[in-house]
């Protein structure tokens, strides 16, 4: 999937890749694409439920045996 | 509108000093506006130098210990120093955040931290003594906020 920003939260533990992910998606324009790595078994449901709450648009989370890549677009405003 | 969460940071030891540092850096990451009034022992989480943090194990029976340890070995000198360096090691290893990086993280996403007046004169700690940018109140000035926040948590 094409994305505009690729960010590395391997190895980080809650609440760092939700951290990550926000400072992220402030570093693109609204309607780009984050791509986020993560190993944290906890961000599966915590990045579900940050885009949830905040609007951003998670249009997919590809699960391997140890990571979870998230793909995320940016709200509108 | 922006929700508000409150919360009220009552403890001053390693592991105490993470539940209110992680959910203030998270709530703001979810949009949150977030105020944490730190007072009695968790003022201590406001000073510049938070690397002396300390977790002590004696007569905490929830903390997972490598061995069965009675209370009477955990009241040697030096326990509370090893339980401490044992537990930040851990914290490096498992990629968890330090309590500096997450402190840094709040201030840096807006959250404002209140320091209790009344403690600070009660155990003569000094402006000085404190990271830059906080503010400080009484409990009135908490219930400003409070009394219109969406969540509300004494830790």
């Amino acid at each position: 999937m094409d994305f505009d920003k690729e960010l590395d939260a391997r190895g980080l533990n809650c609440p760092l890749p939700i951290l990550r992910c926000k400072k992220g998606l402030a570093e693109i324009e609204n309607g780009q694409v984050l791509k986020v790595m993560t190993t944290d078994p906890g961000a599966v449901k915590d990045f579900q439920a940050f885009c949830k709450q905040t609007g951003h648009e998670l249009l997919s989370m590809e699960q391997s045996e140890s990571e979870t890549v998230f793909h995320i677009k940016k709200r509108a405003a | 509108m922006a929700k508000k969460l409150a919360l009220i940071a009552s403890k001053g030891t390693l592991d105490w000093a993470y539940p209110p540092f992680i959910l203030a850096s998270t709530a703001a990451a979810l949009d949150y506006e977030v105020q944490i009034f730190f007072t009695f022992y968790g003022l201590t989480l406001l000073k510049k130098d938070v690397s002396d943090l300390k977790v002590s194990p004696l007569g905490n029976p929830g903390m997972p210990m490598p061995v069965p340890m009675p209370n009477l070995v955990q009241m040697i000198p030096g326990m509370e120093s090893m339980a401490t360096m044992m537990m930040k090691q851990k914290i490096a290893d498992k990629g968890v955040a330090s309590i500096e990086d997450l402190r840094a993280a709040c201030l840096e996403s807006g959250v404002k931290l209140i320091a209790c007046q009344m403690t600070v004169d009660l155990f003569d700690f000094k402006p000085e003594d404190f990271i830059e940018g906080i503010e400080f109140g009484g409990a009135a000035t908490f219930f400003e906020f409070a009394g219109e926040s969406d969540v509300n948590l004494f830790i």
